[in-house]
């Protein structure tokens, strides 16, 4: 068995935050508040209505996370803005210290929650890397070892000696974050920092974070909303929605986990699409007021087994060469992985009628996507017409309840599994 | 559990200890400080003409006026020294403590931005503040011995006594108590803001309770004893004795002032460490 050295651990660590404004702001502010609780009175800064102080008045950024961290591991920290993993790296970062739990640390952290901190604008660019090299943790000694490798990398030699305030921008990132690309630490914390700067430098940064991890076994955490990042560079991905972590695990799977999350409800299995926007595309003549999956709490559909999606419509007239088509997304890639259709059926007008779909995902991994629906006419020669095709787009997630199933790597392998192949026969060839 | 048993190297708690002085960590972080210090001396004097003189410009000038009002017009007495000399070996270490005061008292509010990404002992950067000062006060030192040996050169009844030996103690001193009090209130700022307002005409108002304008021989007996015990009182008097050679040599309240000093250090560090771990939610 692999051993793994632990070198982060959080324990249950929470951290609250109150809401609304802290104190008076002022003494004589909460002198005030001080001396009208004392006589009992109502407290004078108070807004008008506004009942008594209440302690409970509290924000959790963060609600009771545990999670720990392996030597070399590089993990991917995703999440909605507001997830908490800003506070989650802070904490870690010892920017601000948690309200309850416990953090340990086996080495030393290198937190780039921003790049060039403590930047002065009057300094040469020399000078400022001794500066942001001491702020970050190195001594004198080290940033000298290091100090032609930075230079190097930010591609700034020329301007080394010029007082960064002359800097564009991106030399400014640039030299930035070369400082803290050199650093010694044991573990790097980056919250977005590569969001700077351009693609070729971009690149430049994610290739130097996977050496520096693969070569130097550093420990690296990251933060960002940019999936593509997050894939090339981590191992593992911790998916955190409101101060909680909702998943650990592959990062293929958290970023599909992430991409799914659009709202309060996952996977709801009712939607009403007589408000929806349609899309310019859509013709005339029919509208699907709703959409719904009969007879479960959630859009979580087991592979093997058909599911029924019922389809609720309304025409200006009748017609008899309809279709519906629904079509099937997968929330990484653009575009469509496939579509399928029913066969023609006619409505009448003006009557609400429901259609009952049996649809089989048997070929789709279990994975999530993203199904929609449309309506179309059919014509002669393969021609069509489309008719509807509300924007609404269903979230599902398809589950294996076969336990022997092949493991499946859908990097390598896609999310479709087509029909099995057959062996039509085996011969003989002509050698021994 | 194997996690347990690990050694770490650090470990995030809620609370602090009270008396965690960290002056080790501090220690690691001393190539930071001299940078700091190399920093602020460097950034004050870029993009100026004079550059460097500014050190001298301005005790020079603030002696000629209090020479020029205290000394002329209100023609108070000075023990018998050159007016000059006199002003100004009061308001050198004056405008030396005041830095390190101001300096320190905005240290979570002004660094806001840095603390908020990174951790380094916070506690690095009201040093470098005093060192700072100290640097600043040193070149203005010089400035005054040599004011100093041409007024006695010139023949002016001025003597360095055996007291001056005490300098290296008594700027040690007065960058202590001004740091004390200066990081008393940069942690009261991170909430109130009231105390920023308070530190500028305060300090000008302690220097009207210190003797610098005035010499500590002509107060009444009462008055003495009562102004000697701001811990800048003997401070001031026992560098002018020293220097100068006249003057009061109050040795005793000298004692209590320290005494003062290290109380009010030891809360400021004390509120600091508190104060330091959370700032960012309220500042």
């Amino acid at each position: 068995m692999e051993t793994r050295e632990p070198v982060i651990c959080i324990e249950g660590v929470k951290k609250r935050y109150r809401l609304g404004v802290i104190g008076g702001g002022t003494l004589q502010g909460d002198l005030e508040s001080w001396w009208a609780k004392i006589r009992g009175k109502e407290d004078p800064n108070l807004r008008i209505g506004a009942k008594k102080y209440d302690k409970n008045e509290t924000f959790m950024a963060l609600d009771g996370i545990d999670l720990t961290i392996y030597h070399g591991e590089r993990v991917g920290i995703i999440g909605q803005n507001g997830a908490g993993k800003s506070t989650l790296l802070k904490l870690l970062s010892r920017v601000t210290a948690p309200t309850e739990g416990r953090i340990c640390i086996d080495g030393r952290i290198a937190s780039m929650l921003e790049v060039g901190t403590g930047f002065h604008r009057e300094l040469t660019g020399r000078e400022n890397i001794y500066l942001n090299g001491a702020i970050l943790g190195m001594t004198k000694a080290e940033v000298d070892a290091k100090m032609d490798q930075i230079i190097a990398f930010s591609e700034c030699e020329q301007f080394i000696d010029t007082p960064v305030k002359r800097y564009s921008s991106g030399m400014y990132v640039k030299l930035a974050f070369s400082v803290a690309a050199h650093l010694n630490n044991e573990i790097m914390i980056m919250d977005e920092v590569l969001a700077v700067g351009d693609l070729a430098f971009q690149k430049k940064c994610l290739d130097k974070m996977s050496d520096v991890s693969r070569e130097q076994g550093r420990t690296i955490l990251y933060v960002s909303h940019n999936m593509n990042t997050i894939r090339q560079l981590c191992d593992r991905c911790v998916v955190m929605s409101h101060g909680k972590i909702i998943f650990d695990g592959a990062v293929d799977e958290g970023v599909a986990i992430y991409s799914g999350m659009d709202g309060k409800d996952e996977f709801p299995v009712f939607y009403d699409c007589s408000q929806k926007p349609r899309r310019r595309s859509a013709g005339t003549g029919i509208r699907i007021q709703s959409i719904r999956f009969p007879d479960r709490e959630k859009a979580i559909i087991e592979r093997y087994h058909p599911v029924p999606i019922e389809i609720t419509y309304r025409a200006d007239q009748d017609w008899d060469d309809l279709q519906i088509c629904m079509r099937i997304r997968n929330m990484q890639t653009i575009g469509e992985l496939g579509s399928t259709l029913t066969e023609t059926f006619s409505v009448k007008k003006g009557r609400l009628e429901t259609a009952r779909l049996l649809v089989d995902f048997s070929q789709m991994l279990d994975d999530q996507y993203l199904i929609s629906f449309e309506i179309l006419r059919r014509l002669t020669l393969g021609n069509y017409v489309p008719m509807e095709n509300p924007d609404t787009f269903m979230p599902i997630r398809i589950v294996n309840e076969r336990q022997n199933d092949i493991r499946w790597i859908k990097r390598a392998w896609g999310n479709i599994q087509l029909n099995d192949l057959k062996i039509e026969g085996i011969s003989a060839g002509d050698g021994q | 559990m194997e996690l347990e048993k690990k050694q770490w190297m650090t470990v995030i708690e809620p609370k602090t200890r009270l008396l965690e002085l960290k002056l080790k960590e501090v220690w690691k972080y001393r190539d930071l400080i001299v940078l700091l210090v190399q920093r602020n001396i460097k950034v004050r004097f870029k993009q100026t003409i004079l550059g460097p003189l500014w050190f001298i410009i301005q005790p020079i000038f603030t002696t000629i006026i209090q020479t020029f009002v205290f000394g002329h017009i209100a023609k108070l007495p000075t023990d018998g020294l050159p007016q000059f000399l006199f002003y100004m070996a009061g308001n050198v270490p004056w405008a030396y403590f005041a830095a390190c005061l101001e300096g320190t008292s905005n240290t979570f509010t002004s660094n806001a931005g840095v603390f908020g990404k990174v951790y380094f002992p916070r506690l690095t950067t009201p040093i470098s503040v005093a060192v700072t000062a100290i640097v600043n006060y040193l070149v203005q030192f010089l400035m005054f011995l040599g004011f100093v040996l041409f007024f006695m050169i010139r023949g002016a009844d001025v003597h360095i006594t055996w007291v001056a030996a005490l300098t290296p103690m008594l700027i040690l001193q007065m960058a202590l108590l001004g740091m004390g009090c200066g990081i008393i209130i940069s942690s009261l700022t991170t909430k109130y803001r009231d105390l920023q307002v308070l530190v500028g005409f305060g300090v000008s108002l302690w220097m009207y309770a210190t003797p610098i304008i005035y010499a500590g021989s002509t107060l009444s007996p009462t008055l003495y004893k009562i102004l000697m015990l701001n811990p800048m009182a003997p401070v001031i008097e026992l560098l002018r004795y020293g220097w100068l050679g006249a003057g009061t040599t109050p040795f005793g309240y000298w004692g209590i002032s320290w005494v003062t000093t290290g109380i009010l250090l030891f809360f400021g560090i004390i509120l600091f460490n508190k104060v330091e771990k959370t700032f960012m939610d309220t500042v």
